[in-house]
């Protein structure tokens, strides 16, 4: 006999790594069945909903209220559980002399005169005022926050722009300023190559393919999602190229985004360089030979990989080559028939569940160009997926996009939303393969492998349950200096039967040569 | 590098154990979470 009861506690605020660890504490105690704290947005209530946790006295509550809700086997483990959360949520929160603690900006800057960088992470309405409040005090910034407008992106960065400041973000993800890793980075050692993403996760994978080769990061600049759209005109991205340019420990110059508005890309392309650049903008177009380009080498690649592969080729003064696989294809087509014919006929398409925003990109272009009917929330063409709840045919989903996230950690970081989706995947009996993104690194979950592994069990037993097999195929971005250790997250995924590729590409091309039995092997060369 | 963190403190903690000098600020929402406060904060920052 389940017992469930929820309480709000109206205009609370706290931060959603705090909540969600709360949450994973309440849940281990006695008699308790489930346990969630979080902020009162819609996406938390659905969640709550979708888990049975949504009673009728917390229907009302808002972004700005913290419901606490549980499920046990007892009424009076229930108000145990309850009354422990409190006191969580009182203990992280102690009362403290006023004086000891910065709140604000200002009151930091008064401990910490010499500072020259804000990092801020704050709910996506408060972050402009913030970002503001440091770029007027001549910080530079970093600001992982979403949720911003464009409008008060352009007045920011035209702001720092004025100030000859570094306005990353909003958005803004990754970066690596002088070897120190800021938000989601990965342990990569000292190097030539210096990038500019508008693209967190495209960094993450370049940087760590670099290290994994034994080459090395010079700098690497976020300037957030939307840098290079025509409402902000790359700003940022002219900054920071700007910034490598005149940087010494810089030789290569690497330069990633997703799709950029043409008119952009054009001022982006018609620079003048004086060192070798590489264009990674994934899904853009070749440069047209018509253009001039101003640079002693220009390169253009399609896919992170490509970037990375052609960054030490530059570097080494060498020629560089496309790569389909790492392995042989001989290998590679037997692994994947090993898949395939695991499936039922019925069983067709592919379901990418991604918590980092460039890679499902990349991988939404990727398997466009092998299978048909590939849907995604990162794009706004014919194919855009309406319905996120619902994956449509083949389906690429970024579930760090601000749909998922509103009052939630980012799924780097809190893995929930992602293990539930793996699991109603399965269910779709014309679901074949799930593709996955393990990113390590700083900020990352300490254990994003083995949070994945038990979902894939449950999607995998409840699959054969019913008379099929579900096929898995995962990259892992990370390298042996991370701290959730390369080869022990790689070693879990294995150990469970996930097909794991050396590279976000190769898992995606070999995702389309199991869904479609190998048949688009000939595509492979234009992908 | 001189880093004040403002939000999560995850990224506080994961620049300490880099040993960046980082000061982590105990933000919360000023005003009470009141919108049309937030603005005026944000007008009055503005001069």
């Amino acid at each position: 006999m389940t017992t469930t009861k929820s309480l709000i506690k109206n205009n609370t605020f706290y931060d959603s790594l705090t909540l969600m660890r709360i949450s994973k504490n309440a849940s281990e105690l006695k008699e308790i069945i489930q346990a969630v704290t979080v902020m009162g947005s819609e996406i938390n209530k659905r969640m709550l909903d979708d888990v049975g946790l949504l009673t009728d006295n917390i229907k009302h509550a808002t972004t700005n209220d913290v419901i606490i809700s549980v499920s046990g086997k007892t009424n009076s483990a229930v108000e145990s559980a309850l009354e422990a959360i409190e006191k969580m949520l009182v203990d992280v929160n102690p009362p403290r002399i006023t004086e000891s603690v910065p709140r604000t900006i200002e009151a930091a800057l008064e401990r910490l005169p010499d500072a020259n960088l804000a990092l801020i992470s704050v709910p996506g309405p408060f972050a402009k005022l913030e970002a503001e409040k440091a770029l007027k005090r001549g910080l530079n910034v970093m600001l992982f926050s979403d949720g911003v407008s464009i409008a008060d992106e352009l007045e920011l960065k035209k702001e720092a722009e004025k100030k000859d400041l570094l306005m990353m973000g909003p958005g803004c993800g990754t970066a690596i300023i002088n070897g120190i890793g800021l938000g989601f980075a990965n342990v990569v050692q000292k190097g030539q190559v210096g990038i500019v993403g508008a693209a967190g996760t495209g960094i993450q994978q370049v940087t760590t393919l670099i290290h994994q080769k034994g080459y090395g990061i010079s700098n690497a600049i976020g300037t957030g999602g939307r840098d290079l759209s025509n409402d902000i005109g790359g700003i940022m991205m002219h900054k920071g190229i700007k910034i490598l340019e005149n940087d010494n420990d810089t030789k290569v110059i690497v330069l990633i985004s997703k799709p950029p508005d043409p008119k952009i890309e054009r001022t982006i392309l018609e620079k003048s360089y004086t060192k070798p650049v590489i264009f990674c903008f994934i899904g853009g177009e070749a440069p047209e030979p018509s253009r001039t380009i101003n640079a002693p080498i220009i390169v253009t690649v399609h896919t992170l990989e490509e970037a990375a592969i052609a960054a030490i080729a530059l570097v080494k003064k060498e020629k560089w080559s496309k790569i389909i696989f790492s392995r042989p294809m001989e290998e590679v087509m037997r692994i994947a028939e090993r898949e395939w014919l695991k499936l039922n006929p019925q069983q067709k398409y592919v379901r990418g569940l991604y918590s980092g925003g460039t890679l499902c990109s990349e991988s939404f272009i990727i398997l466009s160009r092998l299978l048909v009917n590939v849907y995604s929330n990162v794009t706004r063409s014919k194919f855009e997926l309406k319905d996120v709840r619902n994956s449509q045919k083949h389906t690429c989903l970024d579930m760090g996009e601000e749909e998922f996230t509103a009052g939630r950690a980012h799924p780097m970081i809190d893995p929930l939303l992602r293990q539930q989706r793996i699991v109603s995947e399965a269910k779709d009996q014309e679901c074949a393969v799930i593709l996955l993104d393990i990113v390590l690194g700083y900020g990352s979950h300490i254990d994003p492998a083995g949070e994945l592994v038990n979902s894939i069990r449950d999607a995998k037993a409840l699959c054969e349950k019913e008379g099929r097999y579900l096929s898995i195929v995962a990259s892992v971005t990370g390298t042996d200096k991370d701290p959730q250790g390369l080869k022990n997250q790689m070693d879990k995924l294995i150990s469970i039967g996930v097909v794991l590729m050396e590279s976000n590409a190769q898992a995606a091309r070999m995702a389309a040569l199991i869904a479609t039995r190998g048949s688009t092997m000939q595509n492979l060369e234009r992908s | 590098m001189h880093v004040i963190n403002i939000g999560l403190e995850l990224f506080a903690e994961t620049l300490a154990n880099q040993n960046v000098n980082v000061l982590h600020v105990e933000w919360k929402p000023p005003a009470g979470g009141d919108n049309k406060m937030m603005e005026l904060l944000s007008k009055l920052e503005e001069l």
